[in-house]
């Protein structure tokens, strides 16, 4: 086996299953830190109640979000020694950065916060919560300026035999960077909003206490209004970042529409089984000028097609295989894209249900919003598989192949292990925090297994 | 004083907070099973580091970062070339921190002895495989001349670097140990006392035998960067000023001078390297260098202003986070973790 590929596969595992947690930690802190908010300027318990169970179930994904992202931040010199060489220079800034203005931050305070309850003045345990959340933003901002240099290298010179920095303010102003982090917040904010709608769906489905009605229906209604934020946010910010894209990378956006030959206006395939060798289409269902709309806003357009970019592609880089794997993007786009309508419709509805003040009134809905649930994270991998691969066979976009990246000293055997010892790690610790993760949604703050001592009917009484 | 220097050192200092915040962390999780003998005195023993060591670990994260922003071919070459061992810390690391949270989430007891074990494993394979790392950084590694590390996962368990692992172990252990004393009250607080009493002769024998087989078994001392002087001895002697305060009962004088301990130790071998960062074997040409390894001026400088801003920063909410947290706990405390 290659060990390039290897390597490919364990960035690929880690990177997925890192970001499987990440939305999620942005996304709730920030939820947590507006219920506990609310509470400060309230004093109303029920939103005590609210921070504490989000907050629980924000910690269990949180330690494994925190233990992940220590691979991440040595990966890179492990099995793309290479590539740190050459990129070093521009690379390795951002993510110290990050480090240093953002874990230490989140981790710092958010011990301060889960430990603080009864040490620290109200305020000042509100003020934790909030660095937690600036912290992990923070995080997302400069990890993606990482990123988007590989997408988009800007701000360097080839001095030395290496990538140098030329302008840290370019890196910083990359044009990428601002369509790419406003889309992955928002996701966050998307992946947020529909674990409080699920869990609360499920509650609210079934008789409850008052006190826990009351908790379940408020944290429905913030789910609600920051689903509606985050799936416009994020539809918005995608469309930006597709128009983007079709300029900087368009040989992505031809791969993600399975575009062959150049076409003007350019159609949108909605459904199409193409023979991907042969590079043809065998069957499609398309609508005409909506591709060159999403591109330009107008119904007319050029968007290139693979065949004239990979003929470009080898005019300027010499012979070589400049495209990506098409199947591929073009499906994880369609799950992606597909997964943020159906979110779209869900949040709308929740949204309407809040208003009209008819949350409980479809229990069929409710049910349905438990397993959507599982919508963000469907998009949340299917967009990073999608973006990261559309960018193949390069590392840093048009400047270095992956295959130059990969350590030049680490034989396969290696590689093949840390790979197996880490999926094997990672779907144990997985199976733990799924657990873990049910047993406390499942629980109503005040309706504890330890609480029902004395069998009564009456509600718990209040508190936590 | 140019950058290059500036960086090697403030890698060395985040190196020292970590190796002394996170030091009594692997300790505490080393320990946990001779320190706690019923789950509730195991509860207080996690608990004393629970608000801290996820703050602490940042440290190494940092470092990382720092190395690669600053020196990308040692990064790349001390990462790849460290490879398995890398992955058995990462693993332990991992395993470790979300054994901290999730072990008292659930009332199973088979389920908290499974994350028991992990946060002893976890805990102890880092403590010894930084000594290790330490020691070979020392001692030097089979270095190509394209800065490319050519030996191994077996070269590094030459037993020079193993006795550097039993070091660093029995150092962790010792700071651990003490920690609990400040930390816990009434019979834990014994307990530990008695621990340290016996954990500190040894780590004093391993100190001194590390510091006579860096002698014997390294030509470190014959291509000294920077002669160290005293430092390493007064590294030793802060043992025995730990001692002597455990023995008339001021614990916190004993906490201080294990950290010095840690402190001078790590400046000791910093100052050995200096300016190389990994020492080739093969070649002393081969070496790579706080020149030869580092990023351009440029990253340098921008590096240095935010590292110099945030650094101070770091330093103040955690010394405060360590204020709020001062009090001891015990059995009658209230147990987050």
């Amino acid at each position: 086996m290659d060990v390039t590929i290897l390597a490919r596969w364990q960035f690929a595992i880690t990177t997925v299953y890192h970001f499987f947690f990440v939305p999620l930690s942005i996304g709730l802190s920030l939820l947590v830190a507006i219920m506990q908010t609310v509470y400060f300027r309230s004093g109303n318990e029920t939103y005590k109640r609210m921070t504490k169970f989000w907050g629980k179930l924000l910690l269990i994904n949180f330690a494994i979000g925190v233990a992940t992202g220590i691979v991440q931040e040595f990966q890179f010199g492990m099995n793309w020694a290479e590539y740190s060489r050459f990129v070093g220079d521009i690379f390795g800034a951002p993510l110290a950065i990050e480090a240093l203005m953002a874990f230490f931050l989140e981790s710092t305070f958010l011990g301060l916060w889960l430990f603080g309850w009864n040490k620290l003045s109200k305020g000042v345990h509100l003020a934790c919560i909030w660095m937690v959340a600036i912290g992990s933003t923070i995080s997302s901002f400069w990890i993606l300026v990482a990123n988007s240099f590989m997408h988009q290298p800007v701000g360097y010179v080839i001095r030395n035999g290496r990538a140098e920095m030329e302008s840290f303010g370019a890196l910083i102003a990359n044009g990428h960077v601002w369509v790419q982090w406003p889309h992955t917040m928002m996701a966050a904010i998307c992946t947020a909003a529909f674990f409080v709608l699920g869990i609360s769906a499920y509650h609210l489905r079934r008789p409850l206490s008052e006190a826990g009605h009351d908790m379940f229906r408020r944290s429905f209604q913030i789910g609600a209004i920051a689903a509606v934020i985050g799936v416009v946010g994020v539809i918005l910010a995608g469309h930006a970042q597709a128009q983007y894209m079709i300029q900087v990378q368009p040989m992505k956006m031809a791969a993600a529409e399975a575009i062959w030959e150049t076409e003007d206006p350019a159609p949108m395939s909605l459904f199409t089984i193409a023979s991907t060798p042969e590079q043809r289409d065998l069957f499609v269902i398309k609508v005409p000028g909506l591709l060159s709309f999403l591109a330009y806003n107008r119904f007319e357009g050029a968007v290139p097609g693979i065949k004239d970019l990979q003929a470009e592609a080898e005019a300027t880089y010499g012979p070589g295989n400049y495209t990506p794997n098409v199947f591929l993007a073009y499906w994880t786009f369609r799950a992606m894209v597909g997964a943020g309508f159906a979110m779209l419709g869900l949040a709308v509805v929740a949204l309407y249900s809040v208003l009209r003040n008819r949350i409980t009134s479809s229990t069929a809905f409710l049910w349905l919003l438990i397993p959507s649930i599982g919508l963000p994270y469907l998009a949340n991998a299917t967009g990073w598989i999608f973006t990261e691969m559309g960018r193949q066979p390069w590392i840093v976009y048009g400047v270095m192949l992956t295959s130059e990246g990969v350590s030049a000293t680490v034989g396969v055997g290696y590689v093949l292990m840390s790979l197996i010892g880490f999926t094997l790690v990672y779907l144990g610790l997985i199976a733990a925090t799924i657990f873990l993760m049910l047993k406390y949604a499942r629980q109503v703050p005040g309706e504890e297994p330890q609480m029902s001592k004395q069998p009564s009917l009456r509600p718990a009484p209040a508190g936590d | 004083m140019d950058l290059n220097i500036l960086w090697f050192i403030l890698v060395a200092v985040l190196f020292i907070g970590f190796f002394i915040l996170e030091g009594f962390d692997y300790g505490v999780g080393i320990l946990l099973p001779i320190m706690g003998k019923t789950d509730t005195e195991r509860r207080v023993v996690i608990n004393t580091v629970g608000p801290v060591w996820d703050g602490n670990e940042v440290w190494v994260l940092t470092a990382g970062g720092a190395i690669f922003a600053a020196f990308p071919h040692w990064y790349a070459t001390l990462f790849s070339g460290f490879y398995l061992a890398l992955f058995l810390m990462l693993v332990a690391l991992i395993i470790r921190a979300v054994a901290f949270e999730y072990r008292s989430k659930a009332e199973n007891p088979k389920w908290r002895a499974w994350w028991d074990r992990g946060i002893v494993f976890g805990s102890l394979i880092p403590a010894i495989l930084w000594g290790v790392a330490l020691g070979n950084m020392l001692r030097g590694v089979p270095i190509d001349a394209d800065m490319h590390y050519v030996g191994t996962f077996f070269d590094l368990l030459n037993p020079y670097a193993i006795i550097g692992g039993l070091t660093s172990l029995s150092m962790f252990l010792l700071h651990g140990a003490i920690f609990l004393n400040l930390k816990t009250s009434g019979e834990l607080s014994e307990r530990a006392l008695h621990l340290t009493r016996r954990i500190g002769p040894v780590t004093t024998v391993m100190v001194a035998i590390f510091i006579v087989s860096t002698y014997l078994m390294t030509d470190s001392f014959s291509r000294l960067g920077v002669n160290p002087g005293p430092i390493p001895i007064a590294s030793l002697g802060a043992l025995f000023a730990a001692a002597y305060f455990v023995h008339i009962g001021r614990l916190g004088w004993a906490f201080l001078m294990t950290s010095v301990n840690i402190g001078l130790s790590v400046i000791t071998i910093f100052m050995a390297l200096f300016p190389r960062v990994m020492v080739s074997s093969l070649n002393p040409d081969w070496s790579l260098t706080i020149y030869n390894a580092s990023s351009s001026p440029k990253t340098l400088t921008i590096m240095s202003i935010v590292a110099l801003i945030f650094i101070p920063i770091v330093l103040a909410y955690q010394t405060w986070t360590y204020w709020v947290f001062r009090h001891r706990i015990s059995i009658e405390s209230e147990l987050t973790y």
